[in-house]
């Protein structure tokens, strides 16, 4: 890790305060998420009590309680479904998008970009209610393919700038070099590129479920009893029904976890998705 | 083997032509060689050549074929690449016969010709290793191999070795050398170092501009070169050039008078006009220390490599001339030195830069035209 | 070794008699960027046109005897709309709020996180968990374990320390919400910051140690500088995706007390799905669309300027 701001060799006593107030601002911002894990393991009235306790008797009741609750399943498979299956479409759109792109690229291809770019820049709420008539009328309201296909569409820029920006990174002269041994077109892509791009997929796969699963903006208008995923399960916690927060938190820790982990291992490429390259 | 043959090819990016009209021959089993400048167009036109890019203007025929169209694989020519551009994750046997395997080449065959080559470039022990794990002279020669394996009726280099270290770069000069002695193959190599140029051609191509300066074999280039680019380009260190005017002189010489020194006569008739500005170019071995000589002025550094010393002398402001002495020579910066110049190996130059003919000099060779 | 034809040609004859004659580029891009673009278009086309078209409509779906081209009606509805000033003051609190505090903290951090300590790596990792946390998730979190004026963990907090337990949502509603979601994008910010750090030319770095400059000013005329371009980014990318805030309100204050934390979003979403005014609703997404197309303009630029290094 390079060490733009502090000195070669810190002193002593600025090891210490930094990790001091590293470690400070680390357990800060984490906070809100251990709390809540930790209440996912207490007893109801554990999680309510005042004082909040720190140490209390674990229990798995609230899992326990969360998976028969019919619906917590069905909102998990909806979530999965959704995220893998908007990955899956956007990444088959993508792929021949940014391989053109990037290895035949033309005049217009920037501003083509660009433009790809811009739509992600739309705000979902300008067009809520076209979307929802639009929904209703081909009967797409509340159902998982309705929620794959918007998602895909509002996550496609992003997977499209990922591609490209991935495949312009494998030196060009190694593509050249297979034209030249007499990779046709396809075989350069299969044989040559994908292997080499291999990791960068992943990454932008791994980005589009994350985006995917927090997605909370269509999966809460577009949605009902039937394809909800967890977003939107979560949501419907917001009235308050008395004791529930373990239950809240059980939930949460379980919606929450596998995310968490993937966001751990892509932080790199998320910038450079994100910031559609703009910081390196 | 193939002879090569481009006419009139141009290659235009939008409104700008990189590469403006180049007529050229390459035949069988020579191992020509494009230098000149970055952003000369040498590049360019080995991409051309290879079906890389596409040809603007003109035709390329390889055995008088047109080829213009031709898919790169098609042509019958192999590239080394600058970066030699090895599928990382691909063994070093897999390199060397993927061209084989898109043919559907059986696998005995390419087993076959993938352990020749290997041979021959003393792959042999590599052949399971991945790219990653060889150094750059290693790389170097497995993007070779990858190339003879092909059988390719020329070969084309891209710069192979601008990036190896100095003393590696010796080293593979002579095995490029001695395998084109060994292959007998068409060999268009492409550099922006002229000692390259000089060690490996049988003729070289001197680049500028898009244009071609000069073609002829290293010594031609080297004692008769066209035009004041080709003197500078060719030869280290560079070949001094000394403005001088002309000058009627007794006896119908004609004499050249340098900045701030005796006049120099020109041996033969030079027809050239009283007062016309001209470029003398000398190079530093024709220049000698001498008890009086006709220019002169103080040694400003010494350079003593060995084998040889050089020493600057500032014949004027701003005029810098490089001097070869023998290394045992009794130089030392201050001294102030006289110097002789051998006529008969000067260049002239008019004051459009091209080479002046003069009877009794050497004169450079007219370029070649290729037509079929 | 000196075959006269290349053992592709020689293996494969047929399309060797018929070399390929193609003048145009090898391969045809278009129907590789068809698919995506032709999506993207439609995407982009039929639902802002049918947007456009409604917010010129009488249009309400609790009553669908209203109909009829409604001229500028909606529009002029929207903006002499006395709840509008609030709404947009909401939107600008929101905006303003997370921005600075993302910025300002996420500078911080990034600043922090650079320095060599110990654990530094897992240190990173709690920073940036709260971005990857789904807001519905966030929401819920703070409004119930944290900021419940009885239950709550601030609440225990304040108690203890002697003062009164704040009641976030009815007696500071905006300010709990940009709490919120200043967790939330502080993390990516300081992502952003960082990645923009650890490019900083260590060369740079060296020669301006050598020039004397330290800390403070280390950070003063070469840090921050470099870190202008990257913040304006991240400034842009927020200001965007912060337009867009909807399940956090949703879920803690539903746009109240009153209308204390209705933005403009939040505003559109009420009279689309709660009121059913599709023509009004309308008329306010094409004023978001308007302003979000304005800093998209020029978030674009600057990406442009990147595309090609």
């Amino acid at each position: 890790m390079t060490n733009a701001t502090a000195g070669r060799r810190p002193s002593t006593f600025s090891y210490i305060l930094m990790t001091i107030l590293g470690w400070t601002a680390a357990l800060v911002m984490f906070f809100p998420i251990f709390w809540m894990v930790m209440s996912a393991f207490k007893r109801e009235i554990d999680a309510i009590a005042v004082p909040p306790l720190f140490v209390f008797e674990p229990t798995l009741e609230n899992f326990a309680a969360v998976q028969s609750r019919a619906n917590y399943f069905g909102a998990a498979w909806n979530s999965i479904v959704i995220s893998v299956g908007s990955t899956i479409l956007g990444t088959l759109l993508a792929l021949p998008a940014a391989y053109a792109m990037a290895f035949y690229p033309g005049r217009r291809t920037k501003d083509l970009l660009l433009w790809m770019l811009s739509t992600k820049m739309m705000p979902a709420v300008g067009v809520l209610v076209p979307m929802y008539l639009l929904f209703k009328n081909a009967g797409l309201l509340d159902t998982r393919t309705g929620l794959v296909l918007i998602t895909t569409l509002a996550n496609l820029p992003i997977i499209v700038w990922m591609l490209y920006s991935f495949f312009k990174e494998v030196p060009g002269e190694i593509i050249e070099a297979s034209r030249m041994d007499g990779a046709k077109p396809f075989q350069q892509f299969a044989m040559v590129l994908m292997p080499l791009a291999l990791p960068g997929i992943a990454s932008t796969a791994l980005l589009s479920i994350i985006l995917a699963w927090n997605e909370a903006f269509w999966t809460i208008n577009l949605t009902a009893a039937n394809a909800g995923p967890l977003t939107a399960f979560i949501a419907s916690f917001s009235s308050p029904e008395g004791l529930f927060w373990a239950k809240l938190s059980a939930a949460s820790t379980l919606a929450v976890a596998p995310i968490l982990v993937f966001g751990w291992m892509t932080q790199r490429q998320l910038v450079r998705g994100l910031t559609f390259g703009a910081v390196k | 083997m193939a002879k090569l043959q481009l006419q009139g090819i141009r290659k235009r990016y939008g409104a700008v032509e990189v590469v403006k009209g180049i007529d050229l021959t390459v035949n069988e089993r020579e191992f020509v060689v494009f230098v000149g400048p970055s952003g000369c167009g040498k590049s360019t036109l080995l991409r051309m050549i290879a079906g890389l890019e596409e040809i603007t203007g003109g035709t390329l025929l390889i055995n008088g074929e047109r080829v213009n169209e031709t898919a790169p694989d098609k042509r019958g020519l192999a590239m080394v690449f600058q970066s030699y551009a090895l599928y990382p994750h691909m063994s070093v046997g897999d390199n060397m016969a993927f061209a084989l395997r898109l043919a559907g080449v059986p696998k005995e065959a390419r087993d076959r010709k993938v352990q020749e080559a290997a041979r021959i470039l003393q792959l042999d022990s590599f052949l399971d290793r991945k790219p990653g794990q060889l150094s750059g002279g290693q790389r170097q020669r497995v993007a070779i191999g990858r190339a003879i394996v092909r059988e390719p009726r020329a070969f084309l280099f891209d710069e192979p070795l601008s990036n190896l270290d100095a003393s590696l770069r010796v080293q593979m000069r002579i095995e490029i050398a001695r395998l084109h002695r060994t292959l007998g193959a068409t060999t268009i190599y492409v550099t922006h170092d002229q000692v390259e140029a000089m060690t490996m051609a049988d003729r070289i191509v001197v680049l500028n501009g898009g244009i071609v300066e000069q073609v002829g074999t290293p010594l031609e280039l080297y004692h008769a070169p066209a035009n004041l680019f080709v003197a500078t380009f060719i030869g280290a260190p560079k070949m001094n050039i000394l403005p001088a005017t002309a000058r009627s002189g007794k006896n119908g010489a004609t004499l050249l008078d340098l900045e701030g020194s005796g006049p120099i006569e020109v041996p033969g008739d030079a027809s050239l006009q009283d007062g016309q500005p001209v470029s003398v170019g000398v190079r530093p071995e024709h220049v000698s220390l001498a008890e009086s000589g006709l220019i002169g002025g103080s040694v400003e550094i010494v350079e003593h490599l060995g084998d040889e010393t050089l020493a600057y002398v500032m014949l004027a402001p701003g005029r810098m001339i490089t001097v070869r002495v023998a290394p045992d020579a009794d130089v030392e910066v201050g001294d102030r030195v006289s110097l002789a110049v051998r006529t008969e190996a000067m260049c002239l130059f008019g004051a459009d830069g091209r080479a002046l003919r003069v009877p009794n000099l050497r004169q450079p060779r007219p370029r070649q035209v290729a037509l079929a | 070794m000196n075959a006269p034809l290349s053992p592709a040609t020689a293996a494969a004859p047929a399309s060797a008699a018929t070399a390929p004659l193609r003048r145009k580029p090898l391969v045809r891009t278009g129907p590789l960027l068809a698919p995506a673009v032709t999506v993207l278009l439609l995407w982009m086309i039929v639902p802002l046109a049918m947007t456009l078209w409604f917010s010129v409509q009488r249009y309400n779906l609790l009553d669908p005897t209203i109909t009829g081209f409604a001229g500028l009606d909606n529009y002029e509805f929207l903006l002499t709309d006395p709840a509008l000033p609030t709404v947009v003051l909401n939107t600008i609190k929101l905006l303003g709020g997370v921005l600075l505090a993302s910025v300002v903290v996420g500078t911080l951090l990034a600043v922090l996180l650079d320095q060599d300590f110990f654990g530094r790596g897992i240190a990173r990792l709690l920073v940036i968990a709260p971005f990857f946390v789904m807001p519905t998730v966030g929401a819920l979190v703070w409004k119930n374990l944290l900021m419940h004026p009885v239950n709550g963990f601030f609440a225990w907090l304040a108690t203890s320390l002697g003062f009164r337990s704040i009641d976030w949502f009815t007696d500071l509603p905006m300010a709990a919400i940009v709490t919120i979601v200043s967790w939330q994008w502080i993390p990516f910010a300081t992502l952003i910051l960082l990645t923009a750090l650890q490019s900083l030319d260590r060369e740079q770095i060296e020669a301006a140690r050598m020039d004397g400059a330290r800390g403070f000013t280390l950070l003063h005329f070469i840090i921050l500088p470099h870190l202008a371009r990257p913040i304006s980014v991240v400034v842009m990318i927020e200001t965007i995706f912060l337009l867009a805030v909807f399940a956090e309100i949703l879920i803690t204050t539903g746009g109240g007390p009153g209308q204390a934390t209705t933005t403009l979003t939040y505003l559109i979403y009420l009279r689309a799905l709660l009121e059913w005014d599709v023509g009004g609703a309308s008329a306010g997404a094409v004023l978001a669309i308007v302003l979000a197309n304005v800093v998209a303009f020029f978030l674009v630029r600057t990406i442009a300027r990147n595309i090609d290094r």
